[in-house]
């Protein structure tokens, strides 16, 4: 039944008091009646505060029913609204739905419309995404539905056009799904720009925001509102509230496995016995695991395990989409027994009678751990039960913390950032190709959105600047200009053209270039045509497979034939060196909150009682070897290993903070002649080598241990790193297209995304050289000092960690280290290190040659 | 010091490609010195490609033509050759000199000075570039080199050209490097692109057919320093 969990029986309190005044239609009350439901007391309490005319955050775990409480206060009001007469208007939007997945919007579209159908409401609902066809598009702007379904890129496109305050301006209500996901990221600054239009439309919009549990109920709630400009009020308008508790607690332990678990890795390998025997005691098991890698070893080596053939299924975002509709629709149709799934599952999704979540991997969040459980059971009265499998002995530190964490009710989803700048020019070209604006005004209408509530005036113009000329100091784009400065001060597209191509690139996300998988028959190699496509594969894993090599995808061994235009060609696969694909995206740094968790633990030795016996085995041996650092402190170990000297520190901030570090300090050694050699980076450690003793120049203060973690440098030294990085490359390639300054790319217009890649790397080395400060290398600094650097946690960390840290020298390898020290050589070679990979293939040349 | 004889004299073995008999040095900036005809060739600069797209609404950083300038003022500072040839596609379209500069132009037109420069047509500029000095040709014939612009379907001994932007890729110890390169097998030679916006195409590719003795195909790679020597069976194609 599948609009089981919005209606749903409950044993809360009927209406209280304090909502006796609430409206609810006659109908309603006669459907829940003949069901022998009742309304849950938040549905009934947000139904109130808005028939009170407020905008509300709804804050409620899984399965408490949200989206019911959502578009009720929609359903109640068209419910009494006085049917169109023929020949009359068509009415525009009544009620516009946003969600951050399309499945979602797909989903709600079902959910809602069987009681909408079985009360007899005149309630028309549609969805609007990517996928909806063209004439329904048009034939929706012509006859607007009640309520529209739809998704921040699709909402960014329809206040593009002309005639956006026609289609809006009866509009009541915004309902803003999973907002607790949508607003931490670039999507979520394009639809906060969005929302700050559409309440220039409609004054008294009126937003209902539903989030699962949040550090931060605030950030959200201004989010919601339209926000008055610093100099008139400092005050930030905030949405009401209404908070639902978590429900029964949740059952989790942790594996204490029988087998040896091992120092490093993220396989879990060691654990699939006894992950299977859980599958099997339970009618069906939602898998959870952090990257796409992960997954497809899993999936791989549970079939391997599964003598029963039971139903086993793997969901992750590379694979075809029609695979991972039919997936979903078994688990829909509770035939499957288990899933082994990524993030792409993370959301609401009705997901079938799931009896057990089992996470495999550390949930590196508390509060990402608490939202994967609650997709067990999905009934918020019952317990949902769940197991983590740590995959290494860091990992059983970090899941008892999470453990620890999620039944004290601990949050700590990551603190909102202020709004990009290109998205912003991707919005102020938007507004251009919509009507034509006054600068002023636009201003006053971008910064009423929370995330830009801080944006001044000088940036704003460099921004408008940037969408008209490209904003370069040397003025040679005038007579080029996008969009332009009229007499009566209006800003217009100059050239319909401009327009066209706006639709084309809207959204910000931004795919690394990827090629599909085609798979043919065996032995025809590359000449194989027209077999299935399993999904799509990043370009640059596929370029590193030789033809022949075997890999891992789809839950199917491969064989690598070659590429072909813009295809991965395979066919089946066998072998023994089977290679897993890694992805870009799906590697979450561990949250600062556990992070202080896991120190915690590890200073305090009566916590380790609730570790398995072989873990505080370890932790008893470090202390008897070396040293246990307090909760506050930061351990440096060094000792010598073969003709290398190592130092290993312990701040446990994550692998990205880590790396950022580890080139720091590998700069600054080398600057002192220490000659470092290179170093590798966890989510726990960082470990650093060289040819030099590194403990004797700590000793000798040359420099001091203190000095070489000194924070400054985070100045000169990051600047001059980041410069050369080629993650600011990347970085810049994706500010680049969300900014319209290069296009996006379309199936079918290039062979592959490999033209996009070179030319934004031709075009990042150009402006760095000649515009340092140009407004879009600032952006893209911002992004990689947030994202894929984690400077500020770094900074935080040199800052906490002054005169604390603790210098442990050693004759030898202790037992913390042993775990990143097996990480040593799996980590790939550095960008300077391709010319000696150019020069030792050349050299082969010469020894074939004879001149060796 | 002069810097463009200690780069001559220190020229490794390493560095010098041969072209049906003739030597030349393969500058790892991407331009080919032919040391005994005091003779320099680059290609492809494609000058104002920048301004080129920024007509059609794409406003890409207006300093590509500065920034290309800047490089080939260095190698010819490095060579003082008395022979340039510019081996087409030197603007990215026809309007491209026009569009140029004034600086720019200057700066060009200082380096041209008291050299032998040839523009050999491109099909991006089949036209003279407007207001500069220098000889336009179709095609330049010295020695027993060919200069032209786009290889010649039939094999032509001798023959220099550009056009295609070859790049070669490598994987290593499971790594891919890919880089701009000279392409050639002994008999012709095809150069790399010069212009700071110019994208690159595989020398497996299929525009490259028929083009090459395969078994004698070689890939002079552009390195930071030098150019490194990739035999044709070690390439692969992406």
């Amino acid at each position: 039944m599948p609009s089981r969990y919005l209606w749903r029986v409950t044993e809360q309190p009927r209406l209280t008091e304090q909502n006796a005044a609430v409206h609810l239609p006659e109908p309603f009350v006669k459907w829940f009646a003949e069901r022998g439901w009742s309304p849950r007391a938040h549905q009934v309490e947000l139904l109130a505060t808005v028939q009170d005319r407020q905008s509300v955050l709804l804050i409620a775990p899984t399965g408490a029913g949200k989206t019911l409480a959502g578009f009720l206060p929609s359903l109640t009001e068209l419910a009494g609204r006085p049917r169109r007469r023929p020949g009359q208007a068509h009415r525009g939007i009544h009620t516009l739905y946003i969600s951050p997945l399309k499945a979602l919007a797909v989903d709600i579209e079902r959910n809602l419309g069987k009681p909408v159908e079985e009360i007899g409401l005149p309630v028309t609902i549609e969805t609007r995404t990517g996928d909806t066809p063209a004439h329904k598009r048009q034939r929706q702007k012509l006859v607007p539905p009640d309520i529209l379904l739809t998704t921040p890129e699709q909402l960014a496109l329809l206040i593009a056009a002309p005639d956006a305050r026609r289609f809006f301006e009866d509009m009541r209500y915004v309902v803003l799904d999973e907002l607790h996901s949508l607003v931490t990221s670039k999507r979520g600054h394009l639809l906060a720009l969005g929302l700050a239009r559409l309440r220039s439309f409609v004054p008294d919009l009126q937003t209902i925001g539903l989030s699962a549990t949040v550090a931060e109920p605030d950030e959200l709630r201004r989010w919601l509102l339209g926000q008055n400009p610093p100099e008139i009020s400092t005050k930030p308008a905030m949405a009401s509230l209404i908070t639902v508790a978590g429900g029964a607690k949740p059952d989790i332990s942790i594996l204490d496995s029988e087998q040896h678990v091992p120092w490093s890795g993220h396989s879990a390998r060691y654990a699939i016995p006894e992950i299977y025997e859980a599958i099997k005691r339970h009618r069906t098991t939602l898998l959870f695991v952090n990257t796409r890698s992960q997954a497809e070893l899993l999936f791989q080596e549970l079939w391997r395990a599964n003598e029963d053939s039971l139903p086993i299924a793997l969901h992750h975002g590379s694979l075809d989409v029609g695979q991972r509709r039919r997936v979903e629709k078994a688990m829909g149709e509770n035939a499957l027994r288990a899933i082994v799934a990524t993030s792409t599952l993370d959301l609401g999704i009705d997901w079938g009678d799931v009896d057990l979540v089992v996470h495999v991997g550390a949930p590196k969040g508390a509060s990402r751990l608490a939202q994967r459980i609650g997709r067990a059971n999905h009934r918020m009265d019952e317990p949902s039960k769940a197991i983590l499998i740590p995959a290494n002995r860091f990992e059983v530190l970090e899941c008892r913390a999470a453990l620890d964490a999620n039944y004290l009710g601990a949050q700590d989803t990551p603190p909102l950032i202020d709004g990009a700048l290109d998205v912003l020019s991707q919005h102020v070209l938007g507004s251009a190709c919509a009507a034509p604006f006054d600068a002023d005004l636009l201003f006053e209408e971008v910064r009423s959105a929370a995330p830009y509530a801080r944006l001044e005036r000088g940036t704003f113009d460099r921004v408008v600047d940037f969408v008209a000329t490209g904003g370069y100091a040397l003025k040679s784009y005038e007579r080029y200009a996008r969009i332009r400065k009229t007499n009566d001060g209006m800003w217009r597209v100059s050239h319909p053209r401009i327009a066209q191509q706006y639709r084309l690139n809207v959204g910000t996300i931004v795919e690394m270039p990827e090629l599909n998988v085609r798979y043919v028959r065996q032995g025809r190699g590359l000449a194989g045509r027209g077999g299935p496509v399993l999904g799509k594969i990043e370009e640059y894993f596929a370029e590193t497979l030789r033809p022949g090599d075997s890999f891992l995808f789809a839950g199917k061994v491969l064989r690598f034939e070659g590429i072909r235009e813009n295809e991965c060609v395979v066919s089946n696969g066998a072998g023994a060196n089977i290679i897993v694909p890694s992805y870009a995206g799906g590697k979450f740094p561990l949250s600062t909150y556990l992070a202080d968790q896991v120190r915690g633990m590890l200073a305090d030795s009566n916590r380790w009682q609730a570790l398995p016996e072989q873990v505080a085995d370890w932790l008893r041996l470090q202390k008897e070897k070396s040293v246990l650092p307090k909760r506050g402190d930061l351990l440096v170990e060094t000792f010598p290993r073969g003709n290398r000297h190592y130092m290993v520190a312990y701040p446990f901030e994550g692998r990205l903070a880590h790396q950022t570090l580890g080139m720091l300090l590998t700069r600054r050694l080398e600057r002192v002649g220490a000659r470092p050699l290179g170093f590798v980076a966890t989510d726990y450690s960082l470990a650093v080598w060289a040819l030099d003793d590194m403990a004797s120049l700590f000793k000798a203060r040359k420099p001091s241990l203190a000095a070489l973690f000194d924070e400054d440098m985070l100045g000169d030294d990051l600047e001059a790193w980041l410069n050369d990085s080629w993650m600011l490359k990347r970085t810049f390639r994706t500010c680049a297209v969300i900014a319209g300054l290069i296009e996006k790319r379309f199936p079918g217009q290039e062979k592959s995304g490999r033209q996009v890649t070179v030319s934004a790397d031709l075009i990042y080395d150009v402006l760095r050289s000649h515009e340092p400060d140009h407004i879009l290398l600032q952006a893209t600094r911002t992004d990689a000092a947030a994202g894929l650097l984690d400077v500020s946690r770094l900074a935080e960390m040199l800052s906490r960690v002054r005169g604390r840290i603790v210098h442990k020298h050693l004759e030898q390898i202790s037992p913390l280290a042993v775990p990143i020290m097996l990480e040593i050589g799996k980590e790939s070679v550095n960008g300077a290190a391709n010319e000696t990979l150019l020069m030792e293939a050349a050299d082969l040349v010469e020894e074939a040659m004879g001149r060796g | 010091m002069n810097f463009s004889l200690a780069r001559v004299s220190l020229i490794a073995e390493a560095d010098m490609v041969g072209i049906a008999g003739e030597r030349a040095v393969g500058d790892p900036r991407g331009v080919l010195y032919f040391p005994e005809l005091r003779l320099l060739a680059v290609s492809d600069l494609h000058l104002e490609k920048g301004s080129s797209l920024a007509r059609r609404g794409t406003l890409i950083p207006p300093y590509d033509t500065g920034a290309t300038l800047l490089r080939l003022q260095a190698v010819i500072a490095d060579y003082q050759p008395a022979i340039v040839i510019s081996l087409g596609d030197s603007f990215h379209d026809g309007g491209g000199a026009q569009r140029m500069h004034q600086s720019f132009r200057e700066r060009l037109v200082a380096l041209m000075a008291g050299r032998d420069w040839f523009w050999v047509a491109g099909n991006h500029d089949p036209e003279a570039p407007a207001d500069l000095p220098g000889y336009t040709v179709r095609e330049l014939a010295i020695g027993s080199l060919l200069f032209r612009h786009e290889p010649s379907k039939i094999r032509v001994e001798g023959e220099i050209a550009g056009h295609l932007h070859p790049c070669a890729r490598i994987v290593q110890r499971g790594r891919s490097v890919r880089r701009r390169c000279f392409a050639g097998d002994g008999g012709r030679m095809i150069m790399p692109a010069f212009g700071a916006y110019t994208g690159s195409l595989n020398v497996l590719d299929r525009a490259y057919a028929g083009l090459f003795r395969r078994e004698s195909l070689m890939a002079y790679m552009l390195g930071a320093e030098r150019i490194f020597a990739i035999s044709g069976s070690m390439l692969r194609p992406g």
